[in-house]
């Protein structure tokens, strides 16, 4: 399907699916029935939703840890994200990666990566190998705001454009990296500025903005489809809860929450198609009593999948299985 | 069998990776248009072009990503380190990237990537540019590492290591890139499983278990105690992960006395791994203590007498020997 004829009530549907699940898992976590650390994108939803309606199904897309989206986006089902979360044998890394890496090698997630800024080159080489095989695929790497001072994240912007690499790189800038404003992180007026040292095309999107954030990849991933080269995005974004489970996100007012909760993807994608006649009220019920449910649901199945069997410890340090 | 040189043979195994496979390339500094720093990738540039022969800036952690990233969606890359001096700029890539990403993917993402490049100290090259890194990557689970200190083992484990579908390091040794070997005519298909050690030498009195750099030095002292009546076996481990203990215990029940010469530091080096497998598993075979000779626990000096004494020298395994043989 042509990115442009995705219903945008579907991409609706998505965005709530995103929601909702976070919710529960946020609830699940709560309850210690997810361990370890785990990264909500709640409020992020327009930036990851839109670049899946920009993009193929076959496009490449690879992130940081705050990932349970990009995999439910690319058709990873809520099921074996939250059986991952529960660290069960039916998630999408089998239970061995957790929260900060989710896998999906069918659907082209390509995970999942929680050092910060490392996945970045590993995205680099992604798009590498498509132009090396002469595919028309794009890579698409996502990270945050806390990537950007990272070298890793400043040797992949040269590679990519030294080698003319077909890669969208999408800075979601949410404003903190943990706890740390980019105005105390990040010596630029503005991120996009990044890009600008290594001469590769850059744009800004508003990030709680659904159609803005998918016309402007949608256009930008078209380019670098008719001729491989890199480009920059950064997405205004911001992430209603805390950096993890952990934080209380006390470094940042109640004010400027509420402000952006007022800006919300969800409400402001709905108003809009029921402006414009696309979407009524029941309709709306009705696609977000099916994404509560398939959040439920997916709780259900994570409760009673099996645990990765202890036999099977060694099964995956090697290729062959074999313990040496 | 014919002739060649080490460095040739390293080049024979690229050429013929790069032949059979299209899925196989080969990055890093200096590799296509200066032919590599050390002349491994001679001539490879014009022979397959500069898609698949590709110099890359001085930028490792950033080409050693990019090489798993596309061993990710499964192509073969070889990354070459001018030296492993240099890898640890890229060792998060190396240690984190390559060798964790099956497990964490569920079995689902493997790495079959290549790094090589010499390893281990040269030559009066001081301390930031002589580290023998086999004892830090051997502590990560996922890596495979090879060792080679023969021309014909070098051209067999790096063509088994390309053919791999884990990552696997290629710890060559800088100072063997001239010696001369026999090795196979290229039209035979010469593979050397990794995990397999060698017996260099056949002896009864004494086991030296050496690897890399420290294989010629264990043949000539052999030779030198073999004039004093001290017949001495030779294992070159060839590879260090996995290691090839069944080898070792054999050699070991035979001579029932051990010196371990290795080319990295002391302190949780290779040698203590072996020594500590040795005690565990067959014990009753020793008639003496284990004893090592590896580096100086000391960054390496610049100074040529200095350097000496830091390294791995005849003078010291010789004495370790003796002391086994009790004599």
């Amino acid at each position: 399907m042509q990115p442009a004829e995705r219903d945008e009530v579907e991409m609706l549907s998505l965005m709530l699916l995103l929601r909702r699940f976070e919710e529960r898992a946020s609830q699940q976590y709560q309850s210690q029935k997810i361990g370890g650390f785990c990264h909500l994108y709640i409020g992020q939803e327009a930036v990851v939703v839109g670049a899946a309606a920009a993009t193929r199904p076959d496009d490449y897309f690879i992130t940081a840890y705050r990932d349970h989206a990009h995999a439910l986006v690319k058709g990873t089902s809520a099921n074996a994200c939250m059986a991952e979360l529960f660290g069960k044998e039916t998630g999408c890394s089998k239970g061995l990666g957790g929260s900060m890496h989710f896998f999906d090698r069918k659907n082209h997630m390509y995970g999942g990566h929680a050092i910060v800024g490392a996945h970045v080159p590993l995205g680099v080489g992604m798009a590498f190998a498509s132009k090396y095989r002469r595919e028309d695929r794009v890579t698409l790497c996502f990270f945050g705001d806390g990537a950007i001072n990272q070298g890793a994240f400043h040797e992949a912007l040269n590679l990519a454009a030294l080698y003319k690499l077909p890669i969208l790189f999408i800075c979601e800038n949410n404003l903190f990296a943990m706890g740390t404003s980019v105005k105390r992180s990040t010596s630029l007026k503005q991120i996009v500025d990044r890009a600008e040292g290594y001469d590769i095309p850059a744009d800004i999107v508003d990030g709680m903005n659904f159609r803005e954030v998918r016309d402007k990849m949608a256009e930008i991933v078209g380019s670098i489809r008719k001729e491989p080269h890199p480009a920059f995005i950064e997405a205004r974004t911001y992430r209603y809860r805390g950096h993890s489970m952990s934080d209380p996100a006390s470094y940042r007012t109640k004010d400027e929450l509420e402000k952006y909760r007022l800006d919300d993807p969800i409400i402001r994608l709905r108003a809009q198609l029921t402006r414009e006649g696309k979407l009524t009220n029941e309709q709306f019920d009705k696609i977000d009593r099916e994404a509560k449910e398939a959040a439920l649901a997916s709780v259900k199945f994570a409760e009673e999948s099996a645990e990765p069997p202890l036999e099977k410890l060694y099964d995956y340090t090697f290729v062959n299985g074999a313990k040496q | 069998m014919r002739e060649i040189t080490y460095r040739q043979a390293l080049n024979e195994a690229l050429a013929e990776e790069l032949e059979r496979d299209p899925d196989v390339f080969l990055m890093g500094e200096e590799v296509a248009e200066y032919n590599g720093a050390y002349k491994v990738s001679q001539g490879l540039l014009e022979r397959f072009g500069a898609n698949r022969i590709i110099d890359t800036p001085i930028s490792e952690n950033g080409f050693a990503g990019m090489g798993i990233g596309a061993a990710m969606v499964g192509l073969r890359p070889i990354v070459e380190f001018m030296t492993f001096s240099f890898s640890l700029v890229a060792f998060d890539q190396v240690v984190n990237n390559a060798p964790n990403m099956l497990t964490m993917s569920g079995g689902q993402f493997n790495v079959p990537i290549t790094f090589r490049g010499p390893n281990g100290p040269a030559h009066q090259l001081g301390a930031t540019h002589s580290h023998a890194t086999e004892c830090l990557y051997a502590n990560f689970p996922g890596l495979k590492i090879c060792t080679p200190a023969t021309p014909r083992d070098a051209k067999g484990l790096l063509k088994t290591a390309i053919r791999d579908d884990n990552p696997v390091l290629v710890l060559e040794a800088e100072l063997l890139y001239s010696s001369k070997g026999m090795v196979e005519p290229p039209d035979e298909d010469l593979l050397i499983p990794l995990g397999q050690a060698e017996v260099k030498r056949e002896g009864s009195d004494v086991s030296i278990i050496c690897y890399a750099q420290t294989v010629p030095l264990a043949l000539s002292a052999a030779q030198q105690l073999e004039e004093e009546d001290i017949s001495a076996e030779i294992i070159d481990l060839r590879s260090i992960k996995p290691l090839d203990e069944q080898a070792i215990f054999n050699s070991v029940a035979k001579t029932h006395r051990v010196v371990i010469v290795e080319q990295d530091r002391p302190f949780c080096g290779v040698g203590a791994e072996i020594t500590y497998r040795i005690q565990k598993n067959i014990f009753d075979e020793l008639d003496a203590p284990v004893l090592r000779v590896s580096q100086e626990d000391v960054p390496m000096p610049y100074n040529e007498r200095l350097e000496k004494a830091v390294l791995p020298n005849m003078e010291r395994l010789m004495a370790a020997v003796k002391k086994v043989c009790y004599s």
